[in-house]
């Protein structure tokens, strides 16, 4: 895969190499996170300086379906010694799927000081980099947050509705079969519950992955995305695009490659997503 | 209903970790004991592949001549480690009755890993068990 700077991309500065990480594995400006679908693979060994972000633990309401408050916000931010200036680099296995879902639940307290490592735990590991099992103590911090704002970057069923009744853009980032109604959850994946199949009316279907080189899993350049989003899903920059997949977790992915790489300004993520949509009452579906 | 007593040791040595986090390096640590077998040893076909387990997972039962089973788990990613932690668990049955084996329950993943297991990641893990419960079955 060629330079990050060399792949077109509206924001570059968004990606860091593994090679910049290892540069700047001692600065303090920076925290790396490491976000993780499997739950041994941080204590397994990470990245030397990396803490933890665990998407189950630190990020959702252990009782509500929603994300954490302010405050628990805050008391993260402390724990993992950051302060509003610090730039987090998130990274993670399955090809960043969990650190840009990280990295959105960030965003909604404002803090958009964040990069993605390219490639994630997949391409540090096959290049052999330094792996450590020590877990790092960093001071802990004050951070004062706002209180989260899901105005920007999240969207509710109700603006979904409102969306679709404009024949707003929408992505369906999940598989084609669960796109076409002939399952429920992706391949290899428990039914969590959806009681019908398919999409939302008017949706695209580019499953989020398409988005990766599946060799290394860094993000594809500019080139290709723009092929893959605006040719084949005819989703532009001037849309405003709300993105969907299961729960809402591979859409932040695809909600990263959006809003950054290709620079489209207004993309909102509908956390809510198949599991709320496929189960409302008289919500229109299309298969 | 206990489980048979290799496994249930284990589960009881997990037990003395209620803290997560120690729990999560006590798993590793189990997880760092796997020593992956041959293509020869655990043949890496379509039919012994654990469905649904993105960690490349193999699995094998020898009979034995006291009419009891050996198993076997092949995970061939290395970055795996709830799967071998696991297949280093599950292999402890080898020798044990075949009934008890094919009885245990298959919540016995969350018992090990707790309920903070993405949907994808438990049903792998689950799907490791039914496979041994099958075999033995």
């Amino acid at each position: 895969m060629s330079e990050i700077a060399e792949r077109g991309y509206a924001r570059a500065e968004m990606l860091v190499s593994t090679d910049w990480v290892a540069e700047h594995l001692q600065d303090p400006g920076i925290r790396l996170v490491e976000s993780n679908e499997d739950p041994l693979l941080y204590a397994a060994g990470h990245v030397p300086g990396a803490v933890e972000v665990d998407w189950t633990r630190d990020l959702n309401d252990p009782i509500h379906r929603d994300y954490l408050q302010k405050d628990g916000f805050e008391a993260l931010m402390s724990r993992i010694g950051v302060t509003p200036q610090t730039t987090i680099v998130f990274y993670g296995d399955k090809n960043n799927w969990w650190a840009t879902y990280a990295a959105w639940v960030f965003h909604l307290f404002g803090h958009e000081n964040i990069k993605i490592m390219d490639g994630g735990r997949l391409k540090w590991s096959q290049e052999s980099r330094p792996m450590t099992r020590e877990v790092p103590q960093y001071p802990p911090t004050t951070y004062a947050a706002p209180s989260r704002n899901d105005s920007k970057y999240r969207v509710f069923r109700d603006e979904v509705f409102a969306h679709v009744k404009l024949g707003g853009k929408l992505v369906d980032v999940r598989s084609p079969e669960e796109f076409n109604g002939t399952r429920l959850h992706m391949e290899n994946y428990p039914n969590e519950g959806a009681l019908r199949g398919g999409h939302i009316p008017g949706a695209k279907n580019i499953p989020w992955a398409k988005a990766v080189d599946a060799t290394d899993g860094t993000f594809l350049p500019a080139w290709d995305l723009q092929r893959v989003y605006q040719e084949t899903a005819q989703v532009g920059p001037s849309d405003d695009v709300i993105v969907y997949c299961r729960i809402g977790e591979r859409s932040s992915h695809t909600w990263f490659v959006l809003h950054y790489l290709l620079g489209y300004p207004r993309v909102r993520n509908y956390d809510g997503s198949w599991t709320e949509w496929g189960n409302l009452v008289g919500a229109p579906i299309e298969r | 209903m206990p489980y048979p007593k290799p496994l249930q040791e284990r589960l009881d040595d997990l037990s003395l970790f209620p803290d997560r986090a120690d729990r999560i390096d006590a798993l590793v640590e189990i997880g760092a004991e796997y020593r992956n077998f041959t293509p020869e040893e655990v043949p890496r076909s379509a039919e012994n592949r654990v469905p649904g387990c993105e960690s490349e997972v193999f699995f094998a039962a020898d009979p034995q001549p006291d009419g009891t089973q050996k198993y076997k788990f092949a995970v061939d990613n290395p970055q795996g480690i709830s799967a071998m932690a696991l297949a280093q668990m599950l292999q402890s049955l080898s020798g044990q009755s075949r009934r008890d084996v094919a009885d245990i329950d298959e919540g016995v993943v969350f018992e090990i890993f707790g309920r903070e297991l993405s949907m994808g990641k438990s049903l792998g893990l689950v799907n490791m068990v039914r496979m041994l419960k099958a075999a033995a079955s």
